[in-house]
């Protein structure tokens, strides 16, 4: 079985590429970064890889509104190829500003009878960035990287991360099509309770934290795994017996194993 | 409504209705508006319960020649949500519809930088959907829709104090014009002649003043008589030049002065005092102390570390979000400017605010609150920080009367070096590169003006001197910089930072010379005079040296990042620094007359011990209810509605955080990263300060706050024998011999305790002349030094939090309490002035710092806190609530020196504030390693961590002093605190 191929996407003001890399290359990814210029002049390089990582950060400063200028010359200059990818079988997985830039793209499938999107990221309640713990429960969805039921430790780190819908109807039918696959949880309440500020960090609608599209071969989540790849990551390790690696490094080697099994055609 | 009569007259600059298309995207009826809500909150909080909701749209003006088709794509694309925004077009020259009981329309001055109406205009362009040849003109505002019942005296109060900022901002309350199109003044572009060569004392002081040049009598005489003897007059560009080279921020005047102090003369105070030491101590792992941006450290194997720690007090205090913005933007470059350049991993923060409670009445005319500067602070550095994917991870808050008129901002930047780019050397016939933004007329007389007191008019001639940062632009400059560096395409680099463009090339051609052609800068827009290019401070920019044949293959990797890379002249061996504009000579300046022509006057200094009486430690009636109140104050309480809005994860290196323990609430002494993906070995990043030990005694409180930055870093795992330290001075104006005096005490305080400790100094900055004038009468902030310790953590999985780990460990104290409460945070309740203030036993510390580092190093520690503000009461009530277990802890046990009659042995034992003490967490079976690894150093069992969450204090007769739930103390620690 040959080793996956991993590309992680930045442009100007991504800030979080460098560890994306390493957590790839940590699963067993063999991994290049590359600039969304080169990815526009040269889109056939996603037909030699399985995994495309659009990394974290503040594209173009989060002006207008995060992510919505990156995932306009997403949207602008890449979406066929992009489908072609997923269509073929590769997986996507945007966290935090490249869950903003999926959503902003229109690759996460979501919209109404008029063909607009009926999803959205945008200020948390509380108004301000904020930088803080969580922790993630994996719901059942089409997501084939996602089990059911685990639960992940993980950093929030961002202003515009509440998860939104345009209505009722959204939500069911999100639900419907397993797309709903990672929620905000507190650690010491039983499965699935709702919980509010700060457990729920942002004020997302049903403690959405993560979705991803139909095919499940394109996740968002507002999250960072990449920053709990170390066994001294996580903010209570001086309080724990010794640990070999954090909850986050898993995450990515869910996405390479899957990637692994199923090599693009 | 729809009057601006009570707006200052410059403010109420009334606008005809623009010509070109607005787009106001307000959030629709059914989501949610935080902007509007924050708004509500903010009135209420100023006592205008008149505004019942308010909306806040954010606005565009785009040209009116695009067609309403290709308006409506754009608005459609790239503009609005569809799920979120509520779209309203209006066509050129129209108002739109009335809508509100008021609008307020908030726009950016003329000249000041609009990053977001940058990046959409960038945008259009990658997307072809600006029709082919059309110049884009595109500026953003605020549109502000208040619904209630103002007056317009609330309304007036409402803009001025939240809704817009005077110096950057301009703001139209009821009417629905707005600036569009402005050209930008034209300058002129001739070489002006300044009359200098007959000029008398007090003309010269006239120019001086007059030119904002900062230049005193001597300096003006000294360049007065240069100009004689070439037998000509300067130009207004040399001058300006000659004014930024030698202002007090860029040359250090002071510290490098001749002071006499009680007959003693000390040639050079900087020389003689914190690099003498570092020279002494000698450490081979000091790979470059002082000449740099930045000091750098040896770290691990093949990569050095480097710390850099800048103020940027008087931006912040006339625009604190801009201030400290461009503050950040301002160290990074430091870092990004040291050797070759250094990759950021780390960033600092240090405010010192008046108190958060002012009462309006107190406030002095010309002067923000104090919650406002701090919130603005915050905020610059959250937006300018995050955005460069830098984890701000350490830092602290201060308040105290003394700043209200004059806040200090402080932002450190630690980086990462290869050492074969830890030096550099410019070759006469290499290229001079620009690389980032575009020189503006933003920042001009940056560095001039915080050489000058502040006064209440500061914010209305010092406007030009504030400048806004562009993050992102500042990130596609790191991101291509450190490719170039590692292709080794330059020889050179430094940062366009106070004096731009003539500070960095007039540095880096200082041993050989340079040519510049003035015309070649790129500008942000036309009219700019030749003197205004040379000394802008324009943000975002760097200077490099570039060999000829390395010309476009440097110029090529910052364009693949975006980033627009100008030659603009070379260095040469002339010796002289020469400007053209279009040909015609602006400036020749010998370097050395640049550099070294600078008068050194004799200055006098003089110190005479404070005047205070001793209050002692008076007896505390309810120590409980004492313990509470400390928690709650503000210089001890929760700073995690700060901590939180940065990101500290960013890198993912973190390994101890700013917040510790269970709940992830309690303050930990300092942060430690693991920046190499191969190694074990860490970096702890500290600091120390104490402007209320500096009103007292200047001296001890150098030592103090050494001591404290040090303390910090061991307890979190730093190694003694490899910590390097950074001085910030933020003083008074020195001019005064007793402000001067106070300087030599610290300083030789500084030298002192680095020897001592073996701890050099590796790079520091002051700033003097932090006074705030009203009237005739000018107060001087509290003297203010803060220190900054880099440390290498030999193994990030031996580091240490000081949250209490398990029920049944002993708890030491490890160091000797003394009667030293002068500035402590118990006086301060009680109302009482003077005191001693803590200082270091130079002659023991060390091999306290030493023992206890041994112990950790051998894994016997589980959990340390030092003792500072609040004393030993509030470090062991934070690390029982950090770890969510009860404590027992005995007075009597308490290691003590002896006390004078009015010290009561347990106030003092409890809340003096000491310096050198730690509180130790030990497992019961390595009491006896623990014991003989400590050695001869000063420690005693003081107590046992429990199994409930009791905190009980037994005073020396065995009675219960203090018995709380540690949710009464994470409740008071926690209750103080603000967004």
């Amino acid at each position: 079985m040959t080793q996956p191929k991993a590309l992680v996407l930045r442009t100007a003001g991504t800030n979080c590429d460098s560890e994306t890399a390493r957590a790839l290359r940590l699963a067993g990814a063999s991994t290049e970064v590359l600039h969304t210029k080169q990815l526009v002049q040269a889109p056939s390089r996603l037909e030699e890889i399985e995994i495309l990582v659009i990394a974290g950060g503040f594209s173009y400063g989060d002006d207008i509104s995060a992510g919505r200028v990156w995932g306009h010359q997403l949207r602008h200059f890449l979406l066929p190829a992009l489908r072609t990818f997923v269509d073929r079988g590769g997986l996507i997985l945007g966290v935090c500003n490249g869950f903003q830039v999926l959503v902003e793209a229109g690759l996460l499938g979501s919209t109404d009878a008029d063909g607009l999107r009926d999803i959205a990221l945008t200020n948390n309640s509380s108004n301000r960035y904020e930088c803080r713990w969580v922790e993630l429960e994996s719901q059942p969805c089409a997501c084939p990287w996602i089990t059911a039921g685990e639960r992940m430790p993980v950093p929030v780190a961002h202003a515009e991360g509440r998860f939104c819908v345009k209505d009722a109807a959204t939500l069911v039918r999100l639900k419907a099509a397993g797309q709903i696959a990672l929620v905000y949880t507190d650690p010491e309440a039983p499965k699935s309770s709702a919980v509010g500020y700060p457990t729920n960090p942002n004020g997302s609608v049903e403690q959405i934290a993560g979705i991803c599209d139909p095919s499940g071969r394109v996740l968002g989540l507002m999250p960072h795994p990449e920053r709990n790849l170390d066994p001294w990551n996580h903010p209570r390790w001086t309080r724990m017996a010794p640990r070999s690696a954090g909850e986050g490094l898993a995450f990515y080697e869910a996405m390479v194993a899957v990637a692994e099994g199923s090599p693009v055609a | 409504m729809g009057t601006t009569a009570s707006i200052p007259q410059e403010t109420a600059t009334i606008h005809a209705l623009p010509n070109a298309w607005r787009v106001e995207l307000f959030r629709k009826r059914a989501a949610d508006d935080p902007d509007g809500k924050s708004l509500t909150a903010a009135a209420r909080e100023l006592g205008l319960a008149g505004l019942q909701s308010a909306r806040m749209g954010r606005g565009y003006l785009l040209p009116p020649s695009l067609e309403r088709e290709a308006l409506e794509q754009i608005t459609r694309e790239l503009l609005a949500d569809p799920l979120l925004d509520e779209v309203r077009i209006i066509a050129p020259g129209k108002a739109p519809p009335a809508c509100a009981d008021t609008r307020v329309l908030v726009a950016r001055k003329i000249g000041v930088m609009d990053p977001v109406a940058d990046t959409v205009q960038q945008a259009l362009d990658r997307a072809g959907l600006a029709p082919a040849g059309l110049a884009l003109e595109i500026s953003t505002f605020r549109a502000w829709e208040l619904h209630g019942t103002l007056s317009a005296e609330d309304l007036n109060s409402l803009a001025t104090r939240v809704l817009f900022n005077d110096t950057i901002e301009s703001v139209t309350i009821g009417g629905e014009g707005l600036s569009y199109g402005e050209s930008h003044p034209k300058a002129s572009f001739e070489r002006v002649q300044v009359d200098l060569l007959d000029a008398d004392h007090n003309t010269l002081v006239e120019i001086s003043k007059r030119g904002a040049l900062s230049l005193n009598l001597a300096e003006m005489q000294a360049i007065q008589s240069h100009f004689q003897g070439l037998g000509r007059n300067p130009s207004a560009c040399e001058l300006e030049t000659l004014a930024q080279t030698w202002s007090e921020h860029c040359k250090h005047k002071t510290f490098a002065a001749i002071v006499e102090l009680d007959g003693r003369r000390i040639d050079n105070l900087l020389k003689q005092t914190i690099k003498s030491a570092t020279h002494e101590l000698d450490r081979d792992w000091c790979i470059s102390v002082f000449h740099d941006n930045a000091g750098i450290i040896a770290f691990d194997g093949d990569w050095d570390i480097c710390f850099k720690v800048e103020t940027h007090n008087h931006p912040s205090a006339i625009d604190p979000y801009g201030g400290a913005g461009t503050g950040i933007g301002g160290v990074i470059r430091d870092i990004l400017g040291v050797g070759l350049g250094a990759k950021p991993i780390a960033g600092t923060d240090a405010f010192f605010v008046g108190p958060a409670d002012l009462a309006p009445e107190d406030l002095p005319p010309g002067c923000m609150h104090p919650r406002r500067i701090l919130r603005g602070v915050i905020a610059g550095v959250r937006d300018y920080g995050n955005r460069m994917g830098i984890p701000t991870v350490n830092g602290g808050v201060w308040f105290d009367e003394g700043f209200v008129g004059n806040p200090l901002v402080y932002a450190g930047t630690v980086g990462l070096i290869p050492r074969w780019a830890a030096t550099k050397s410019v070759q006469p016939g290499d290229k001079i590169l620009v690389v980032g933004g575009r020189t503006g007329r933003d920042g001009i007389h940056g560095a001039t003006f915080s050489s000058l007191e502040l006064h209440e008019e500061s914010e209305m001639v010092s406007a030009a001197a504030v400048q806004i940062g562009d993050p992102v632009t500042e990130k596609r400059v790191l991101d291509a910089l450190l490719t170039a560096r590692d292709k080794k395409l330059y020889r050179s680099i430094t940062d366009c930072g106070a004096g731009g463009l003539s500070s960095a090339v007039g540095e880096m051609g200082a041993e050989c010379g340079a040519r510049v052609d003035l015309e070649l800068v790129p500008l942000k827009y036309q009219g700019l005079s030749p003197e205004e290019i040379w000394i802008s401070e324009a943000q975002e920019r760097m200077v490099l040296a570039v060999p000829p044949e390395d010309l476009s293959a440097c110029i090529a990797v910052f364009e693949a990042e975006d980033v627009e890379a100008t030659c603009i002249g070379h260095f040469d061996d002339s010796g002289h620094l020469r400007l053209y504009y279009e040909g015609a000579e602006m400036c020749d300046i010998e370097m050395e007359f640049l550099h070294d022509g600078t008068p050194r006057p004799v200055r006098q200094a003089s110190w005479s011990p404070p005047a205070w009486e001793d209050p002692g430690a008076p007896r505390a009636e309810n120590p409980g209810a004492t313990l509470l109140e400390l928690l709650a104050r503000p210089n001890i309480s929760s700073r995690e509605w700060i901590v939180r809005q940065y990101d500290h994860e960013v890198q993912g290196t973190s390994v101890l955080k700013p917040l510790v323990g269970v709940k992830g609430e309690a303050p930990g002494d300092g942060a430690v990263i693991r920046p190499l993906e191969d190694s074990f070995r860490g970096v702890a990043i500290t600091c120390g300060a104490n402007p209320r030990y500096g009103r007292l005694h200047p001296g001890r409180m150098a030592l103090a706050v050494i001591d404290e930055a040090l303390r910090n870093s061991l307890a979190v795992g730093g190694n003694p024998t490899r910590t390097a330290i950074l001085d910030n001075f933020s003083w008074g104006n020195c001019e005064r011999p007793e402000q001067l005096g106070a300087l030599v005490l610290a300083a030789e305080a500084c030298r002192e305790a680095a020897l001592a400790y073996g701890t050099p100094f590796i790079s520091g900055k002051d700033s003097l002349n932090n006074e705030y004038r009203v009237g005739d009468h000018s107060q001087a902030i509290p003297p203010t030094l803060l220190i900054s310790a880099l440390s290498v953590v030999s193994d990030v999985r031996r580091t240490v939090s000081m949250d209490l780990k398990c029920a049944g460990n002993l708890i030491y104290q490890v160091g000797l309490t003394r009667a030293e409460l002068g500035g402590s945070e118990y006086l301060a309740i009680l109302g009482l002035e003077g005191g001693v203030v803590p200082a270091p036993d130079l002659g023991r510390a060390p091999a306290l710092f030493a023992n206890l580092h041994l112990a950790m190093e051998a894994g016997l520690v589980r959990a340390c806190h030092d003792l500072s503000e609040g004393g030993l009461a509030v470090a062991a009530a934070e690390m029982a609530f950090g770890g969510g277990l009860g404590l027992d802890l005995d007075i009597a046990c308490v290691p003590t020196l002896p006390l004078a009659p009015n010290y009561d042995a347990t106030a003092t034992a409890l809340f003096s504030e000491a310096c050198t003490r730690f509180l130790v967490e030990i497992a019961p079976e390595d009491q006896t390693d623990f014991e003989v690894l400590l050695d001869d150093a000063a420690f005693a069992l003081v107590g046992r961590v429990r199994a409930d969450d009791t905190f009980e204090v037994r005073g020396a007769d065995g009675a219960v002093l203090i018995q709380l739930p540690l949710s009464e103390l994470a409740d008071a620690h926690r209750c103080a605190s603000r967004g």
